[in-house]
């Protein structure tokens, strides 16, 4: 394909055009603005600002509430990948083997794909509410001292839990379909060198569905770092204490709400030099344990 | 005897996968039935009771009361869903032509700048808008672009994915395709609309429908966007619900914050559900 495209013509300027001009207004032009502003204070009105050199990294990099958003963002993009993933693998694994009601079983455990993060964060707080909420009456029936108002760990239960539930969709439908691509005579000569299912399924299934379970890793990283906003939003608010704050609700909450500009624009360049490591670790590391 | 204990394993083995699947299907029905069947009771019913799991008699209330207006939204669910709908067809649409013509672009041309303007798209890929949100925020708001579609949808057009969709699924098309097209005398136009475009269908269908689903969810975006109530979408309707429950003195109207998260909800999980095949197939395919 690429060895015969087409020369000397306007048509590709015009088609990238869009594109282009689109990444250079709504991309480059805020990410020059963040970069810049995280280099200069604000007074109280907005009206002057004055170049303060690397204070605000300083600041932030200083103040033990960032370390703890560091911290719980880390350990919430954990939990999340590790249940997503593992819950997914074990429904793809079993929705794969079954015959009878497999397109209805399908239906009912990737729907959730479709469901908003703040839809799925309102309904899942109000279970747990100290309202109206039956989990809570069932978690404090059975003599949890349970309310996620309250403590932290019930607060990031709440979470991780309600991130997990609307993820795990996502999962099942790549899961099932790597399980599918596996061809038939691969299966076939793998149960007859190893007749224990369970032990097949690790040394022969699994190693196979490896570039999937990485891509997925990807993915469920970047849904937790960045699209459980509208989860935490309607549940927690990143409380309380701040036990449930992830980096871009911290963001949020200094830029926006607190109009920290040079504070919040200072946590955003580290936020996006920190992906793109975590980007690039992905890919050079994992990526070379994967067998394609 | 051994065929036997061979039919029982395998009977063992299906009752497993059918009780680990029930399960499943339960764990993920389970919250949006709730919603759904909480809704249709009074808020005087569900503060005394709790949530439902049974129909009750009070959903026509709560649904004229969300469709038609109530002293909790302030705009109408019509307006919030038709918002809703802009914002996911243009999105859907916006991005499907922008990275059609941008992946042709990139993968049928070599032209001077392919190579930097590549990379400057797949940077975006890395960073989503997310991180950057504060000074979009400012820069659409120097564009004077605060409340308009414009504002709410082209800002979130400039991450890169779909061209990269798209870019996938052309480098698969066989290069005999365009050698037959330039035999025939056609030229770089020609062959984007009476060849590529045709063989794309399937292709802009699934990715159309993972668009708009992804424009109907948007939150933080039209978060600070909108303060305007004409704007409002759905989601953004919910998150006004969920502060009024919080904020004490009157009964919480339990009803009417999920019967507007049941409405949010419906739209996206119906497109998923009914063009299912097409759907997965394009999200599997293009992440590959």
């Amino acid at each position: 394909m690429q060895s015969h495209p087409f020369k000397h013509s306007w048509v590709p300027y015009i088609f990238v055009a869009p594109q282009i001009i689109i990444i250079l207004i709504f991309f480059l032009w805020p990410a020059g603005q963040a970069v810049q502003q995280s280099f200069y204070r604000e007074d109280a009105f907005g009206l002057s600002s004055e170049f303060v050199g690397f204070l605000n990294y300083a600041e932030v990099l200083d103040d033990p509430e960032y370390t703890s958003t560091v911290l719980f963002t880390l350990l919430f993009s954990a939990l999340v990948t590790v249940f997503s993933i593992a819950l997914s693998l074990l429904l793809a694994v079993q929705a794969n083997q079954v015959i009878r009601g497999a397109d209805t079983y399908k239906t009912l455990l990737m729907w959730a794909y479709a469901i908003a993060p703040p839809a799925a964060g309102l309904i899942g707080g109000l279970l747990f509410s100290p309202l109206v909420g039956d989990l809570y009456q069932l978690l404090n029936n059975i003599g949890f001292d349970f309310n996620h108002n309250r403590n932290s760990s019930d607060a990031i239960f709440v979470v991780v839990l309600i991130a997990v539930w609307k993820q795990l969709s996502i999962n099942f439908i790549f899961f099932l379909s790597g399980l599918q691509s596996v061809p038939n005579s691969v299966l076939e000569a793998a149960r007859i060198d190893c007749p224990g299912a369970i032990k097949r399924f690790w040394t022969i299934t699994f190693p196979l569905l490896a570039p999937t379970t990485f891509f997925l890793l990807v993915i469920n990283t970047t849904y937790a770092f960045f699209e459980t906003f509208g989860i935490i939003d309607l549940t927690t608010k990143g409380g309380p204490g701040g036990s449930t704050t992830t980096l871009v609700y911290k963001i949020y909450q200094d830029g926006f709400l607190g109009a920290d500009f040079g504070g919040s624009s200072a946590q955003s360049v580290m936020l996006m030099v920190f992906v793109v490591v975590l980007t690039v670790f992905q890919f050079k590391f994992i990526d070379k344990k994967v067998h394609y | 005897m051994q065929v036997k204990t061979v039919i029982n394993k395998k009977r063992l083995q299906a009752l497993f996968r059918h009780s680990v699947l029930i399960s499943g299907a339960l764990f993920l029905v389970m919250p949006l039935w709730i919603a759904l069947m909480s809704s249709t009771h009074s808020p005087e019913a569900l503060f005394r009771e709790g949530l439902q799991f049974l129909p009750g008699s009070y959903g026509y209330e709560t649904y004229s009361q969300i469709l038609m207006g109530s002293d909790l939204l302030s705009a109408p669910a019509w307006r919030m869903l038709l918002n809703s709908l802009i914002l996911g067809l243009g999105f859907a649409i916006g991005k499907v032509i922008i990275s059609m013509i941008a992946a042709y672009a990139l993968v049928y041309f070599r032209f001077p700048l392919a190579v930097p303007l590549f990379w400057m798209i797949f940077m975006t890929l890395l960073l989503p808008l997310e991180v950057r949100i504060i000074p979009s925020y400012e820069v659409v708001a120097k564009l004077n672009l605060l409340n308009s579609y414009t504002g709410l949808i082209v800002p979130l057009i400039a991450s890169a994915t779909g061209t990269f969709f798209f870019r996938q699924f052309y480098r698969s098309v066989p290069a005999e395709l365009l050698e037959a097209a330039r035999i025939d005398g056609a030229g770089p136009l020609r062959f984007f609309i009476d060849i590529l475009i045709p063989l794309s269908t399937t292709m802009m269908a699934a990715i159309f429908i993972i668009m708009f689903v992804a424009g109907w969810n948007q939150y933080l975006w039209p978060l600070l966007m909108t303060t305007d109530p004409e704007y409002y979408s759905i989601v953004i309707g919910i998150r006004q619900v969920f502060q009024t429950l919080n904020e004490g003195g009157t009964l919480p109207q339990f009803n009417i914050a999920f019967g507007l998260t049941v409405l949010a909800t419906i739209p996206p999980v119906l497109v998923v559900v009914i063009f299912q095949k097409m759907f997965v197939k394009g999200l599997v395919e293009t992440e590959k």
